[in-house]
C-alpha cells in the first residue's frame, strides 16, 4: 500500500521536531520531504549564541545531521525555498523548480528579523540575526572591525551584543523601550542586568530612536545616527528589533494569515484542514510565539494528529524565558508585569545582585521575575502552568517551599 | 602604662541610683569619665556596686552623653514643635517674666514647683527657699511624694520625727530580719549583699519576707508570707495580737517610752490568727512563727519601701509597722527598729530641708506657727506661708483645672512618673508654661516643655547627699559640666534673682539686711545656710563641716557642735522627739486597697523595680547592658492566667484600668500569684509606646495606676490598681533590631519616639555590652492592620537599614516585609540589623544570630524566609543571668549540673569557672536558684 505523502516546508527546529514526534508515534505512516532554504541540517538555533560568542562551535548545535534525515527514509532538499503551494493539486514547488505532493502539509517557515526601514538599512555591514550565515557573518565582521551597534535590546539583541563583545568589539545596544528585556524583565531586574552587562563592558542608549544608518565611501556602514541628532560610529549593525512570520508563501496559497498562519488547536490551518502550521510561523489564537518550549509543545500536537490520532489539542503556552549570557542568571514566565488585580511578592539582595519577584492574581501564582538567582523558576513555572492556588503555601513560596 | 596610671584622677563621690547611699571613685582622664569603682571607705558599700553603679562611667561616655543630655537652654516657640538653643540669659530672664506675670495676676498659688529626690540637699534648699521665701506658696513638691512620703508621715505620726532610727550596721546585728514591701535584691542590691554577709555569718538568723510577690528577696527568706496586695497593717495587727497573745511585748518599754498602747490592743484584738490569716491570704501556722520570730527571736531589724509607702493606706502601714517595734522594744538598740529603706539617693536630704507641700527647712513643720517664724527668721522675710501647698498629685490636678498657670519641673519626669497619666499630660499640655530643668533631653517631660534649662547630672554635680541611714555624703564633681548645663542649686538661685527684680511686693517683705534670697557663690554657701538652719533640731549638723565630710567621711545625723562623728542610732535612751518624750502607737483600722478588683477589673496590678534599671530610665537606659537581664516592656502574669487567656509567652495583652490602658507583652511568671500582675515602674511612654483608638499616646505603665492616695501622706497607691486584662487582637507586628554605632544608637531612639505613637503596641530599647563600639536599638510594633510600607521604610532608615547590604523580601499585599543588613566581617558576613514586619516568627533565631554576632554566610538569602524555625540549624546562647560578664542561663545549668557537692559548694565551682556573679553580685539569688533547681548529675564516661 503507498504510503501517505508528507511534505514540510522549512527544516527548523519547530518543524523537526514535529517529525520526531511523529515517527515516534507512527514511524511508517507517511513518505516525508522536508524543504530547507538553509544549506543546513536541523541545528539549535538556540545556540547560534553561544556559538557567536565562541563558547561553542557550529558542529556541536547540529541536531539532526544528514543520516538522520537518510535513516528515516526523509527526502531532505537543502538550499531550496519553497514558493509555490498548490493547494487543489497538492503540490509545492520550490525556488529552484523542485516539486513535491503532498497529503498532508505542514508549514513551518518560521520567522524573518524585522529590519525597520530606515535610511541605510541596505549598507553593508547592516544584518539581521536569525541563522548560521548571520552568525559567521557577524563571526567575520568583528574579526575585521572595532565598533558594533545592536539595535534592540531584547533577548537575541544582548546575545547578540554580548557575543560580539567577547569577539573584542566595542558594543552599544540602542533599545527604543525604557529598560532592557522588557517583555521579559520588569524595570528593577533590567537594571539590574544593565549594570551587570555595563560592567561587561557593554554600553546603552536606552528610550533612544535610531534614525538612520550612514555609510561610507566604501557602501559599509560607519556609524549610527538617532533621533537627537547624535552619531556612534558602527562598522556593524546588528538589528534585532523583533520577527515576522514567514507568511508570504501561505498567504499565496490563499491560507487565511493574521500575525502567522492562523491555526486551530489541533494546529491545522483554518483554511486548510490538509495543511498544518508549527513555529513561529503559526498563528494560535492570535499568538506568534517566538520561543523553542511552546513550539515544541504545538510540534507534539501536531505530530499527534498527522498520526491520525486526533486527541491532543494546543491551547496555548505560558511562556518562560532565559537569556543565554554565561554567568547571567535571569528567569521570567507568564504575567511578571502585573497590573490590576495583581500581586507582588518581591525579593532583593543588593549586593549580589538578586532580585526575585512573583506575581500573584486570585491566589495563583500568574507570572515570575528572577535575576541573578533563578532557583525554583522551573517550580514556579509549574505553577504557573497549574494553575492552582497557593494562598496556604504563600509565605513559603519565594523560599522554594513550593509543596502545596 | 605608668603615663597612663598617672593622667587617671580620682575624685570621691556617691552613686546618684537608689538610697543605699554608695560610696563611689570615679576615674577621669583629660576631663572624661573613663571608670567607676566602689569607694572602699564609704560606709555605705565599702567598695561594692551594684549593676546599675558600676556601669555608671559607661552612662558617661561621650558618644552617650552628646546624644541624651541637654547640652544648653532650649526655647519651644509653640508646643509640639522641636526646641530652638537659647542663650541663658535669655532663657532665665523669659522664665522671670512668665512667673512674674502669672504670680502677680493670679497669686503665688498659681505657680507650682515640682523637684525630685535626686536633687542633692543644696539644690533643694535654693529651690525650698526660692518657693516658699520669694514666691510665697508652698506649692513645692518633688517625686518624693511618690517614694518616701508614707515613711515620713508614719515616722512622725509615732516616732515624732522623721528619722529612720536604725543603721546599716544593724542588717549584720539582727536576728529577726522582716523584709516587709520590699525587693531589697532588685532595689538595694548592696544591702542585700549586706543581709547576705549577715545571713552567711549567722546562720540562725531569721529572714521573714511579706510581699505579694515572690520576688528574688522573698526567694531567699526563711519564711515567705505571699499576702494579698493592701493587707499590711491587718498583717502587723495580727502579728501584735499573736504577741500580746504570747506575751512577747516588753511591757515595761511600753509603759516607759509610749503612749496610746491600750487603744491599739483594743483595734487589734479583732485580728485574730483565723481572720488575718484569711485577710492576707496565708496560713495562720506562717502568721504565728512570723509573730514569734520578731517578737522572740530579736534584736528585729525591719525594713520596708514601696510595699508600704506607695499605699492608700501608707503612713498606717507605716505605722503600724512601727507600732510592733515599740511594742516589743525593738527600736533603738543594736540590731534592731523599723528601717525604712529610700528609693531616691537624696530623699532624705530633700525631706531635711523641708522640701516638700507640708514641710519647713530641717524637720520644722508649716502648720506650725514657731516653726514657720524660725525659717522666715532665718532667711531673712517677713513671713514664709502657712497654707500647705499642692502635693505631686494635687499640683497637677490643679494644673489640669488651669489653676496652676506655671510649672517649674526639676530634675524628675512627671509624663513617666506620675499615675494617671492621661491627666498629668493633660495638665502639662494646659498650663501656660511650663519650665524643665533637665539634665537628659530624652524624658518624656521634656516634650512638653516650653522652656529647658540644662542641668548637671552624676560625675558634674557638688554637694551634698543623705542616705537612708542618715549618713551625709559628699558628692563631688568629677569633670566639667557639659556644654552650658549648670548646677541645679545655681540655675534656681539666678532664677530667684531675676524673680527677685520683677517682684518688688515679694522683695518688700525682706528684713532689712537681706538684700537677696540668693546670695550663694558655691554648693558649700548653699550648705553652710542649711546647716544654721538645724541648729537645735533632731537632725542638728552643727557639727559637721565639708571638711569633715572630705577628711574624716561620710557622718550620719545628728552631728551637733563638737561632735567628732554622727550617731549611728537614734532613740537609745528611749526618749522621742514629741512633745512629752514618749512614742505614740498608732491604732490605726485596717482598709483595703482603694480599688478592689471586681468583676470588670479583676486583676490586681502592682508596680516595682527591675534589677538593672532605675526609676524613668533617662540614665540606664542608655546602657544597651542594663537591658540584658530584662530587655523589654513585659506585664508578669501567673501562667495559669496566661493559659486562661488563650496566651503564649510574649504576646500582646491590653490592659486596661479605669484610667487608661496599655498593650504589652505577656510574660508567664510563678513570683506572681494567680489574678495578680506586675509591670515594672520603669515603662514609660519612653519604651513603651502605642496610641489608642483615637490616636492618643496611651502614656507607659502609669497610664493604668490610681491617683487614690494616703489621706495623712498624699502619696499614690502606685502598688495597686485593678485591671482588665484580655488578648489584644494585634495581627500585624514589626520587630527590627540593628546594631548602631554607639554615637547613633541613642539618636535612632529618638528617631524612632514619633513612631512610638503610630502603632497600637510599640517599644523601643537598646541592647549590647557596652563598653562597645556598637549598640543595639530594637524597635517592636503591633498593629489591627499594616500601615504604609513608607512607614516600615521609615522606621528602618532611623534604624540605618539601608543601603546595598539590604537583603530584602517584601509581600505587602499580605502586610509582611523583612529586612536583613549583613556586614563583611574577618571571618564572614555578620547580621548587623534585621527588620522583620507582619510575620515576625523568625525573631526566634535571627534576635540571637544578631546578638551573639553569629556568621551567617551559610543562611544566604533564607535569612528572609519566614518562620519560628531557623533554615539553617543553630545553637543560641540562651537568657542572661550575669550582666558583669555576660554568662547565660543555659552555660550555667550545664556548669552546675556537672559540679558535685552541696548548692553552696557546686555554685563556688561554677563561679570560679564562668565568673558569673563575682563581680557586683546582684544575679546571686538567681545563681542560687539556679543552683537549687538544677541537680548534679552524675557524669558518666563515654568511650
Amino acid at each position: 500500500m503507498t504510503k501517505m505523502k508528507l511534505v514540510m516546508v522549512g527544516n527548523g527546529m519547530a518543524g523537526v521536531r514535529t517529525l520526531e514526534e511523529l515517527l515516534k508515534v507512527a514511524p511508517d505512516l507517511y513518505e516525508i520531504t522536508v524543504f530547507g532554504a538553509e544549506p543546513h541540517p536541523n541545528y539549535n538555533r538556540i545556540l547560534l549564541s553561544p556559538v557567536l560568542a565562541g563558547e561553542q562551535t557550529l558542529d556541536e548545535i547540529i541536531l539532526n545531521p544528514l543520516g538522520w534525515y537518510a535513516s528515516h527514509g526523509i527526502t531532505l532538499h537543502l538550499g531550496k525555498k519553497v514558493v509555490a503551494i498548490d493547494r487543489t493539486r497538492r503540490i509545492v514547488t520550490a525556488d529552484d523548480g523542485t516539486q513535491a505532493r503532498y497529503d498532508r502539509l505542514l508549514l513551518a517557515t518560521g520567522s524573518t528579523p524585522f529590519l525597520p526601514p530606515l535610511p541605510g538599512s541596505q549598507l553593508d555591514g547592516v544584518l539581521g540575526y536569525r541563522d548560521i550565515a548571520d552568525t559567521q557573518y557577524m563571526i567575520d565582521a568583528a574579526a575585521r572591525h572595532a565598533h558594533a551597534v545592536v539595535i534592540g535590546g531584547g533577548l537575541l539583541g544582548l546575545e547578540a551584543a554580548n557575543g560580539l563583545m567577547q569577539r573584542g568589539m566595542h558594543v552599544t545596544v540602542v533599545h527604543l523601550g525604557p529598560w532592557l528585556l522588557d517583555r521579559q524583565l520588569d524595570e528593577t531586574a533590567a537594571g539590574l542586568l544593565r549594570t551587570s552587562l555595563e560592567e561587561r563592558g557593554l554600553s546603552f542608549r536606552l528610550s533612544t530612536q535610531t534614525q538612520a544608518y550612514v555609510g561610507g565611501t566604501d557602501g559599509r556602514v560607519q556609524a549610527v545616527r538617532f533621533q537627537d541628532g547624535s552619531e556612534i560610529p558602527a562598522e556593524l549593525v546588528v538589528v534585532a528589533a523583533g520577527v515576522r512570520p514567514n507568511v508570504g508563501v501561505a498567504q499565496q496559497a490563499g491560507l487565511h494569515c493574521e500575525r502567522g498562519i492562523v491555526v486551530s488547536d489541533t494546529m491545522q490551518t483554518v483554511t486548510d484542514p490538509r495543511v498544518y502550521a508549527v513555529g513561529e510561523c503559526a498563528a494560535h489564537r492570535g499568538v506568534a510565539y517566538g520561543l523553542v518550549a511552546p513550539l515544541f509543545e504545538q510540534g507534539k500536537v501536531c505530530a499527534n494528529h498527522l498520526a491520525m490520532h486526533g486527541i491532543g489539542r494546543y491551547t496555548g503556552s505560558r511562556l518562560s524565558t532565559k537569556l543565554k549570557v554565561t554567568g547571567i542568571e535571569l528567569f521570567s514566565a507568564g504575567d511578571f508585569m502585573g497590573g490590576p488585580g495583581t500581586e507582588e511578592i518581591v525579593l532583593s539582595d543588593p549586593l549580589a545582585r538578586v532580585y526575585k519577584k512573583l506575581v500573584l492574581k486570585d491566589d495563583k501564582l500568574v507570572g515570575a521575575c528572577m535575576y541573578g538567582d533563578t532557583r525554583y523558576g522551573s517550580d514556579y513555572f509549574q505553577l504557573i502552568k497549574d494553575g492552582a492556588s497557593v494562598a496556604a503555601r504563600r509565605s513559603g513560596l519565594m523560599f522554594g517551599q513550593i509543596a502545596g | 602604662m605608668n603615663t597612663h596610671v598617672a593622667q587617671t584622677q580620682v575624685t570621691r563621690a556617691t552613686c546618684p541610683y537608689c538610697g543605699t547611699g554608695c560610696g563611689v571613685l570615679i576615674e577621669t582622664q583629660q576631663g572624661r569619665i573613663t571608670g567607676v569603682q566602689g569607694d572602699p571607705a564609704h560606709p555605705a558599700n565599702f567598695g561594692r556596686l551594684c549593676t546599675k553603679g558600676s556601669t555608671l562611667h559607661l552612662t558617661a561616655a561621650a558618644s552617650i552623653q552628646q546624644q541624651t543630655r541637654l547640652l544648653r537652654p532650649m526655647r519651644r516657640a509653640q508646643r509640639g514643635e522641636p526646641p530652638c538653643p537659647v542663650g541663658w540669659d535669655a532663657a532665665l530672664s523669659e522664665a522671670a517674666n512668665r512667673f512674674a506675670a502669672i504670680i502677680q495676676e493670679h497669686g503665688p498659688d498659681a505657680v507650682g514647683f515640682y523637684g525630685s529626690g535626686q536633687l542633692l540637699t543644696e539644690d533643694y534648699y535654693v529651690l525650698n527657699k526660692l518657693v516658699k521665701g520669694l514666691i510665697g506658696t508652698n506649692n513645692l513638691d518633688t517625686n518624693s511624694r511618690l517614694c518616701m512620703s508614707s515613711a515620713v508621715a508614719g515616722y512622725k505620726a509615732t516616732l515624732g520625727s522623721d528619722a529612720p532610727p536604725a543603721c546599716y550596721e544593724d542588717l549584720a546585728l539582727a536576728q529577726t530580719l522582716f523584709i516587709v514591701g520590699s525587693n531589697t535584691a532588685y532595689a538595694h542590691p548592696i544591702l542585700f549583699r549586706r543581709i547576705e554577709d549577715a545571713r552567711r555569718a549567722n546562720p540562725g538568723m531569721k529572714l521573714i519576707v511579706a510581699d505579694p510577690r515572690r520576688t528574688e528577696t522573698a526567694e531567699m527568706a526563711d519564711l515567705f508570707l505571699p499576702i494579698q496586695p493592701g493587707t499590711d497593717v491587718a498583717l502587723f495587727h495580727g502579728m501584735l495580737h499573736v504577741m500580746l497573745a504570747e506575751a512577747m511585748i516588753d511591757a515595761d518599754y511600753v509603759q516607759r517610752h509610749t503612749e496610746g498602747f491600750d487603744a491599739l490592743r483594743t483595734v487589734v484584738s479583732d485580728f485574730t490568727p483565723e481572720v488575718v490569716a484569711r485577710l492576707c491570704g496565708i496560713p495562720v501556722a506562717d502568721l504565728i512563727t512570723a509573730a514569734r520570730w520578731f517578737g522572740g527571736h530579736t534584736p528585729t531589724l525591719s525594713l520596708y519601701c514601696q510595699g508600704l509607702n506607695q499605699s492608700s493606706r501608707g503612713t498606717d502601714k507605716n505605722a503600724a509597722l512601727i507600732n510592733l517595734h515599740l511594742a516589743t522594744g525593738q527600736i533603738g538598740r543594736p540590731g534592731a527598729g523599723p528601717f525604712s529603706l529610700t528609693g531616691q539617693p537624696n530623699a532624705m536630704g530633700g525631706r531635711e530641708v523641708g522640701g516638700m507641700a507640708n514641710l519647713l527647712s530641717a524637720h520644722r513643720d508649716l502648720r506650725n506657727e514657731q516653726d514657720r517664724a524660725e525659717v522666715a527668721a532665718l532667711w531673712g522675710v517677713s513671713e514664709v506661708p502657712a497654707q500647705p501647698g499642692k502635693n505631686a498629685v494635687d499640683m497637677f490636678e490643679a494644673a489640669a483645672r488651669g489653676k496652676i498657670k506655671a510649672l517649674w519641673i526639676a530634675c524628675t519626669n512627671p509624663a513617666q512618673s506620675l499615675p494617671e497619666q492621661q491627666l498629668v499630660r493633660d495638665a502639662l499640655a494646659r498650663c501656660d508654661y511650663v519650665v524643665v530643668q533637665e539634665a537628659f533631653a530624652t524624658t518624656a517631660t521634656c516634650g512638653f516643655a516650653d522652656l529647658l534649662l540644662p542641668a548637671t547630672t552624676w560625675g558634674e554635680k557638688e554637694g551634698t547627699v543623705t542616705n537612708s541611714e542618715r549618713r551625709i555624703s559628699r558628692v563631688r564633681a568629677a569633670i566639667e559640666p557639659l556644654g552650658e548645663a549648670r548646677q541645679d542649686w545655681a540655675i534656681l538661685a539666678a532664677f530667684g534673682r531675676e524673680l527677685e527684680a520683677r517682684l518688688p511686693a515679694h522683695t518688700a517683705r525682706y528684713l532689712p539686711g537681706t538684700a537677696t534670697l540668693f546670695p550663694y557663690d558655691t554648693a558649700e554657701s548653699v550648705w553652710l545656710e542649711h546647716r544654721a538652719t538645724t541648729a537645735g533640731r533632731d537632725l542638728d549638723i552643727t557639727g559637721l563641716s565639708y571638711q569633715i565630710l572630705e577628711e574624716v567621711g561620710p557622718q550620719q545625723w545628728p552631728m551637733r557642735a563638737h561632735a567628732t562623728h554622727g550617731q549611728a542610732r537614734l532613740y537609745t535612751d528611749g526618749r522621742f522627739p514629741t512633745p512629752n518624750g514618749r512614742a505614740r502607737f498608732a491604732a490605726v483600722a485596717f482598709a483595703p486597697v482603694a480599688e478592689l478588683p471586681d468583676t470588670s477589673y479583676p486583676f490586681s496590678l502592682n508596680t516595682g523595680r527591675l534589677r538593672d534599671q532605675w526609676h524613668g530610665m533617662s540614665r540606664t537606659g542608655t546602657l544597651g547592658r542594663l537591658f540584658g537581664h530584662v530587655s523589654e516592656p513585659g506585664i508578669e502574669l501567673h501562667p495559669q492566667d496566661l493559659a486562661a487567656l488563650g496566651l503564649s509567652e510574649g504576646e500582646l495583652v491590653r490592659v486596661t484600668s479605669r484610667r487608661g490602658e496599655v498593650v504589652v507583652p505577656a510574660q508567664p511568671s510563678d513570683s506572681v500569684q494567680p489574678r495578680h500582675a506586675f509591670m515594672a515602674m520603669h515603662w514609660g511612654s519612653e519604651y513603651l509606646g502605642g496610641v489608642d483608638s483615637t490616636g492618643r499616646p496611651r502614656g507607659g505603665v502609669n497610664a493604668l495606676t490610681t491617683p487614690a492616695r494616703c489621706p495623712s501622706s498624699g502619696q499614690p497607691e502606685l502598688k495597686h490598681a485593678a485591671v482588665h486584662i484580655q488578648p489584644a487582637a494585634l495581627p500585624w507586628q514589626l520587630v527590627a533590631m540593628a546594631w548602631m554605632p554607639a554615637s547613633q544608637a541613642m539618636q535612632a531612639h529618638e528617631r524612632l519616639k514619633p513612631w512610638m505613637n503610630g502603632f497600637s503596641f510599640s517599644t523601643c530599647v537598646p541592647f549590647g555590652r557596652e563598653p562597645d563600639e556598637r549598640v543595639g536599638v530594637l524597635f517592636r510594633a503591633a498593629h489591627a492592620e499594616p500601615p504604609t510600607l513608607d512607614t516600615v521604610k521609615q522606621i528602618e532608615l532611623a534604624l540605618g537599614i539601608q543601603g546595598e547590604q539590604v537583603m530584602r523580601y517584601t509581600d505587602w499585599p499580605q502586610g509582611q516585609t523583612r529586612a536583613m543588613q549583613v556586614l563583611p566581617g574577618s571571618d564572614g558576613r555578620m547580621l548587623s540589623a534585621f527588620m522583620l514586619a507582619g510575620d515576625t516568627r523568625a525573631e526566634a533565631w535571627l534576635k540571637p544570630l544578631l546578638q551573639e554576632h553569629a556568621l551567617v554566610d551559610a543562611f544566604g538569602r533564607d535569612l528572609l524566609a519566614p518562620g519560628a524555625e531557623p533554615p539553617v540549624a543553630m545553637l543560641s546562647k540562651g537568657k542572661q543571668v550575669c550582666t558583669c560578664f555576660n554568662v547565660c542561663e543555659p552555660d550555667i545549668v550545664i556548669a552546675l549540673q556537672r559540679c558535685a557537692g552541696n548548692d553552696q559548694e557546686r555554685l563556688a565551682r561554677v563561679q570560679a569557672e564562668l565568673k558569673c556573679g563575682t563581680n557586683c553580685g546582684s544575679c546571686l539569688p538567681t545563681l542560687r536558684k539556679l543552683a537549687r533547681d538544677n541537680a548534679s548529675v552524675p557524669q558518666t564516661e563515654t568511650s
